[in-house]
């Protein structure tokens, strides 16, 4: 596939440096696991690894509560666990950002993901959340950007979802 | 499972003279009630829905606020529902937080089910094994005046289960908006609201 590793996870982790975000909330995720190490690595963002998504929605209201900026990392799959956590988020507007790595479209060889991956978008916007889609690099810093603006600016959950077609498909046989 | 201590009496033992640098994380229900009728602050951050989600609020605000003691104190039920984020606050082990589960072996808020604990399943158990250094089972009031005592010098990750009789005092209820509990909190922290 791809020669050189890409280098939106590292224009994501900048975005995420300049809005100060402090607290990084994680299920591990392989298309995330380029900007997991970057937040692993830098000691002034606390890496935050989770059993559950819905975790990484209440430590989100957690950390603003307290004065802090925070994401959630997660994966397509992940988003049907944060459904009734994300109540908290609209009820308090609570300011949340997430970036979601798709699963169940472009190449999928798991069927499995087709069923979550193929209802973020819906799901996400009936739970208020204002939802952006990066399928080109180039779209990933400029969305992220936005969300930032519109998460802390106007207190409320914006998502970006990072394409299977940006991320590339899951090797199977190595 | 069911214990012999009044809850509400235990919510204030837990809240007599609890310093402004205490923030404290109800879970939804009855914890909620006991806290209100303790007396409200600002600091107190009551929930009325996201069921499972207090200990992790609780470690957002632990992690935010490293200078301040955090106790979320919340019910059987509600811990169980998320019981793997004592998995992930083991990993982190903040040393400013306090998770304190009233268990009282059922779901008051629906009718007296029994939870896990009457079937014995034991959180204590789960806590320590979550790597909560100290893990304390509160069963009479001279643990509970213990518990109080190690809550006003929290200096590390603290899990207590607090025996609570399942009865189910007359409720207590406190500011519902969301957005009112969440900007007074802030407030009372110096942030912009």
């Amino acid at each position: 596939m791809n020669a050189l590793p890409p280098d939106w996870p590292d224009r994501l982790f900048d975005t995420l440096k300049r809005a100060d975000i402090r607290q990084v909330g994680y299920v591990p995720d392989a298309g995330h696991s380029r900007l997991i190490a970057r937040c692993r690595d830098d000691a002034a963002i606390r890496d935050v690894a989770l059993t559950t998504e819905e975790e990484g929605v209440a430590l989100a209201a957690g950390a603003w509560l307290g004065g802090e900026r925070a994401a959630l990392l997660m994966q397509s799959s992940g988003v049907g666990n944060c459904i009734n956590m994300l109540s908290l988020m609209r009820s308090c507007r609570f300011p949340m950002l997430t970036f979601i790595t798709m699963r169940g479209e472009w190449e999928e060889f798991n069927p499995w993901q087709v069923p979550m991956g193929s209802i973020v978008e819906p799901v996400m916007k009936l739970c208020d959340a204002e939802v952006y889609r990066a399928t080109k690099p180039e779209d990933v810093p400029r969305l992220a950007e936005r969300a930032v603006q519109q998460a802390f600016g106007e207190e409320r959950v914006v998502a970006v979802l990072l394409s299977q077609e940006l991320i590339g498909k899951k090797v199977w046989v190595k | 499972m069911t214990g012999t201590l009044e809850r509400r009496a235990a919510m204030a033992t837990l809240m007599q003279n609890r310093g402004d640098d205490l923030l404290v994380v109800p879970g939804l229900g009855s914890t909620t009630y006991d806290l209100a009728a303790a007396g409200d602050n600002d600091r107190n951050f009551y929930l009325w829905g996201a069921m499972g989600g207090a200990a992790m609020i609780g470690l957002g605000v632990a992690l935010a606020q490293p200078k301040k003691r955090v106790a979320v104190i919340t019910g059987d039920g509600e811990m169980l529902m998320g019981m793997g984020a004592l998995a992930t606050i083991g990993i982190q082990q903040p040393p400013n937080l306090a998770v304190i589960v009233f268990d009282n072996g059922v779901y008051g808020e629906t009718g007296g089910q029994p939870s896990h604990t009457s079937g014995g399943v034991d959180m204590v158990a789960v806590a320590r094994g979550c790597g909560f250094a100290t893990c304390v089972e509160v069963i009479d009031e001279a643990a509970l005046a213990d518990l109080a005592s190690r809550l006003k010098s929290l200096d590390g990750l603290l899990f207590a289960r607090v025996a609570i009789q399942a009865d189910e005092p007359p409720r207590v209820l406190p500011e519902k908006e969301g957005a009112v509990l969440k900007s007074r909190f802030r407030a009372a922290l110096g942030l912009t609201p």
